[in-house]
């Protein structure tokens, strides 16, 4: 399976995610969320080691942090090799949104410090990053994703400053999500899969564990995350 | 009302809704859990005595008051759109973007309405030239131009989007309100986004995204609507003194990465430019 990495991003940069802690659950907090980096060394004993990522809003923020690395690797290659006659609004654009993405990613970083979970690999061996129709589908799926997630885990913050933060967040995901749609075709920008057009015009919220078999489909083996709750599941 | 869908989608935004209106658990589970006929004909009473308790009854005043504000801005833009997309200035390819919007905001009142039910404020009488009722404010123009349309409109999807943003901490005391308002937030943003997109591709300088505090808006009035949005330091964190791709991240990226916060306060000072005295 291939995967890719970026030389040119510190944040990836020699990531090894090897049994560096046995999973402690991170179920201690009312609606705790783990999302953990996995590693199966032995697939037949079916041991799985996790990076533990804390409970309650640390979990939260790490759950995040693990989708703005995703959205910021994908960003970096679409930029790094830009599709078959990506004009050069689309190449603006789009490198925008790689630098929000890094920025969410770096803020997340930073924010959570030695909490942090590792640096993740992705894996888009599934898009073919020449192809314009490939890409944007790509990016549409991240950036439907985020948006939901977000959504989904702001009531699960206990910590006002982090939903704040979550929220200022989530518009410039939506914002994305708008634009690339409306790239892919014009007046897109909203429909039926992501907000429930004929009846409140809310936007689908997705909890973690719908967000995170979506999330592993881009993510090397020794990356993907899993979910643990209390009270969610 | 599509009751099933907004029943799945409470339980999985508000993990606690069962807990909410816990002696009426095993009633969820059936009515999630059971396509018949039977269940399915029993819903509307089902689902108005739980949606009162799970929002009506445990919703504080403030969280009533809260709502009541959302409700006045969603007044404001579903009578935007409701006036204005009628009007033969807007390009057929720009129609079907506008016809969501306003149905969308249509629906936002028909939901705020619905939880807030005797709460619920009425709409006030709205003067969209900014004139707070003379007719002859700044954005008069807006009877004939397209572009008038364009820029009030971005400025209304962006105070909303703002306006969202600066209550969701009022809402915490309530998970299923707050992810109402959440999964509300994030469709202003998209219109805000394609609003925008519109006027990038009609020649004006800007983007899906804010950047500082540019509007391109000339109208002076419209500088409150943007204020503050060029802040780059979230929590303790200098947005502008982390690695970006070539050296650190840009002021620009950095401001357009976070969306900020309005107060109240700043948001009513906005809307009563557009509110009949």
């Amino acid at each position: 399976m291939k995967t890719h990495t970026f030389k040119n991003d510190s944040g990836l940069a020699g990531v090894d995610l090897s049994r560096r802690s046995f999973l402690r659950y991170a179920g201690a907090g009312a609606a705790a969320v783990a999302a953990v980096a996995t590693i199966e060394s032995c697939k037949k004993e079916k041991h799985v080691y996790k990076t533990d990522v804390g409970s309650g809003d640390t979990a939260i923020l790490n759950y995040a942090y693990a989708l703005e690395q995703l959205e910021a690797a994908f960003y970096i290659q679409v930029c790094n090799s830009p599709y078959s006659g990506m004009t050069s609004a689309e190449n603006s654009l789009l490198s925008d949104i790689r630098d929000h993405e890094i920025a969410h990613r770096e803020f997340f970083k930073a924010a959570l410090g030695s909490s942090a979970i590792k640096g993740l690999t992705p894996n888009f061996s599934s898009i073919n990053f020449s192809d314009r129709s490939s890409v944007l589908a790509a990016s549409k799926a991240f950036e439907d994703l985020g948006v939901s997630a977000y959504n989904g885990a702001g009531a699960m913050l206990k910590n006002p400053d982090y939903l704040l933060i979550a929220g200022k967040i989530v518009s410039v995901e939506a914002r994305h999500a708008a634009l690339i749609r409306d790239l892919i075709q014009f007046n897109t920008f909203i429909d039926a899969s992501v907000v429930d057009i004929n009846n409140t015009s809310t936007e689908y919220s997705k909890t973690p564990a719908q967000v995170i078999p979506v999330a592993n489909q881009y993510l090397a083996a020794n990356s993907q995350l899993s979910f643990t709750a209390d009270g969610i599941m | 009302m599509d009751l099933l869908n907004l029943i799945e989608n409470i339980n999985a935004a508000d993990p606690e809704f069962a807990d909410r209106i816990s002696d009426r658990r095993a009633a969820i589970k059936n009515i999630t859990s059971f396509g018949s006929k039977v269940a399915v004909a029993a819903l509307p009473f089902a689902f108005a005595t739980l949606f009162k308790k799970a929002y009506g009854q445990s919703a504080t005043t403030d969280v009533n008051s809260v709502l009541n504000f959302a409700l006045t801005a969603e007044y404001l833009e579903s009578s935007f759109y409701n006036t204005y997309t009628a009007k033969s200035y807007i390009p057929s390819s720009d129609a079907p973007g506008f016809a969501i919007i306003k149905t969308d905001e249509n629906n936002h009142v028909k939901f705020l309405k619905s939880v807030l039910g005797a709460n619920a404020i009425a709409s006030p009488q709205f003067d969209f030239s900014g004139g707070a009722g003379s007719g002859n404010g700044p954005f008069a123009s807006v009877e004939t131009s397209y572009d008038t349309f364009l820029a009030l409109s971005q400025a209304f999807e962006d105070t909303g989007v703002r306006a969202y943003k600066g209550q969701a901490t009022n809402l915490m005391s309530n998970a299923t309100v707050l992810t109402a308002a959440l999964n509300i937030h994030s469709v202003e943003a998209r219109h805000a986004s394609h609003v925008r997109r519109l006027r990038q591709l009609r020649g004006v300088q800007v983007k899906p995204w804010i950047t500082g505090v540019t509007s391109e808006i000339s109208i002076a009035a419209a500088a409150s609507v943007y204020a503050g949005e060029d802040n780059t330091t979230q929590g303790s964190v200098n947005i502008t003194t982390l690695a970006g791709v070539n050296g650190s991240i840009s002021a620009n990226a950095a401001s357009e990465a976070f969306d900020e916060p309005l107060t109240k306060n700043q948001v009513v000072a906005i809307l009563s430019l557009f509110i009949k005295a």
